[in-house]
């Protein structure tokens, strides 16, 4: 089990080492099981060495379930090396991403992404 | 399940660990010796090319690696593994962390171009259905065959198919990645946009890519190293300024174009023609 705790309105999940075909249906149930509970998610990266096309699945799947649903997604803490993978797949255009959580609570998002929140749906 | 970090950096040509080491390579179809005693080696996040003419032993070079043929003599280290004497279930398990993308692109053609790609993880996962279908639209993205799933292999391009078989080699993000002839059979427009995509796949993914081709000009623009085989043996291995730089006759007969003069082994040309 992935760690998760709380901080404001979000709820954290912090996915670490390897997300691969191996980890990643784990990390894919706890993403869905926290937006069937109707949380507001962030999935920290900072602590994942390696994440592969099924880790990444997993999170747009996610992201599509929170847009749906209403409810706030995003991702923190992504390595360079984790962020080349969204790039190849030009989802850094897509994901809300922030530098931090407290970057996350305040709707800044990293780099060139429009600060326009995490908010699904829209 | 095999260990490894991104880095997502490009490695440096002359820096990495080797993830694939042939040693004294011989090999035989038949009686006749097709590999000469070669040495190759290919180092973690490079792209490898193996360049040659036809019948330079590069495609028996590369089915070796592969493990599709059992070498007379001599070893292959693939990641680690020596080919020639694990058992076929390592072999199998190896085969999972490499990506082929074969010649002509080996699709199915009773099966859309979602499915052929997909078909690796329908073999080796048991990912949720969910995560297959949006890991399939993604590969199918960086090859940019978005809204392409649903077509039949029959109604692909030349360029269009291998960029399937791309996709589909990538879909378990392999180590290794092992693509035969890209260029070959394809415009030099479509063969320069396969050329920047294969080095967008080794940047973004850190992937080792090990490129076997004739076609010189896609060569010296995605190597980090070549090695030129001909007639069964090495002649050079190095950057593409050394393999330029070369004082050796044939390779600079390769890269000036020019066409070589045959020089003939009478005895065994006699032999060949009469079958003795």
């Amino acid at each position: 089990m992935y760690p998760v705790r709380k901080e404001g309105r979000f709820t954290i999940l912090e996915l670490n080492g390897e997300v691969d075909l191996y980890y990643s249906p784990k990390a894919r149930e706890q993403i869905l099981e926290c937006l069937n509970d109707r949380l507001n998610l962030l999935v920290d990266l900072s602590r994942v060495e390696y994440i592969d096309s099924s880790g990444v699945a997993s999170l747009v799947e996610g992201y599509q379930l929170a847009k749906d649903a209403s409810l706030e997604f995003g991702l923190v803490g992504v390595s360079p090396a984790a962020m080349q993978v969204l790039q190849l797949a030009k989802l850094d255009q897509v994901f809300p991403i922030y530098d931090s959580v407290a970057d996350a609570l305040a709707g800044r998002k990293h780099g060139p992404q429009e600060n326009n929140g995490a908010q699904g749906g829209g | 399940m095999g260990r490894r970090r991104i880095t997502g950096r490009r490695v440096a040509a002359d820096g990495g660990e080797t993830v694939i080491e042939v040693r004294e390579l011989v090999t035989h179809y038949g009686n006749r010796e097709i590999l000469h005693g070669v040495n190759f080696d290919v180092r973690q996040g490079e792209i490898k090319v193996i360049m040659g003419g036809s019948g330079s032993g590069k495609t028996t070079l590369l089915r070796h690696m592969l493990g599709l043929h059992r070498p007379t003599s001599g070893s292959i280290k693939v990641l680690g593994k020596d080919i020639a004497a694990i058992s076929k279930k390592e072999l199998y398990s190896l085969r999972r962390q490499i990506g082929v993308a074969f010649q002509g692109g080996a699709l199915f053609g009773s099966m859309t171009v979602a499915e052929n790609v997909q078909l690796p993880l329908r073999e080796h996962t048991r990912l949720d259905e969910k995560t297959i279908q949006i890991m399939t639209r993604m590969k199918l993205e960086v090859v940019n065959l978005s809204g392409f799933e649903d077509l039949m292999p029959s109604e692909l391009s030349g360029g269009m198919t291998k960029r399937v078989a791309l996709a589909r080699a990538v879909i378990m993000d392999p180590k290794l990645l092992f693509f035969d002839e890209p260029s070959a059979g394809l415009d030099p427009v479509v063969s320069a946009e396969l050329d920047e995509l294969i080095l967008k796949l080794r940047d973004a993914l850190n992937i080792t890519i090990v490129v076997v081709t004739h076609e010189l000009e896609s060569a010296l623009k995605i190597a980090d190293r070549i090695t030129v085989l001909d007639h069964g043996r090495v002649l050079i291995t190095g950057t593409v300024e050394e393999v330029r730089n070369s004082g050796n006759e044939v390779v600079q007969d390769m890269l000036n174009r020019k066409p070589r003069d045959e020089v003939i082994d009478a005895d065994e040309y006699l032999r060949m023609l009469t079958g003795s």
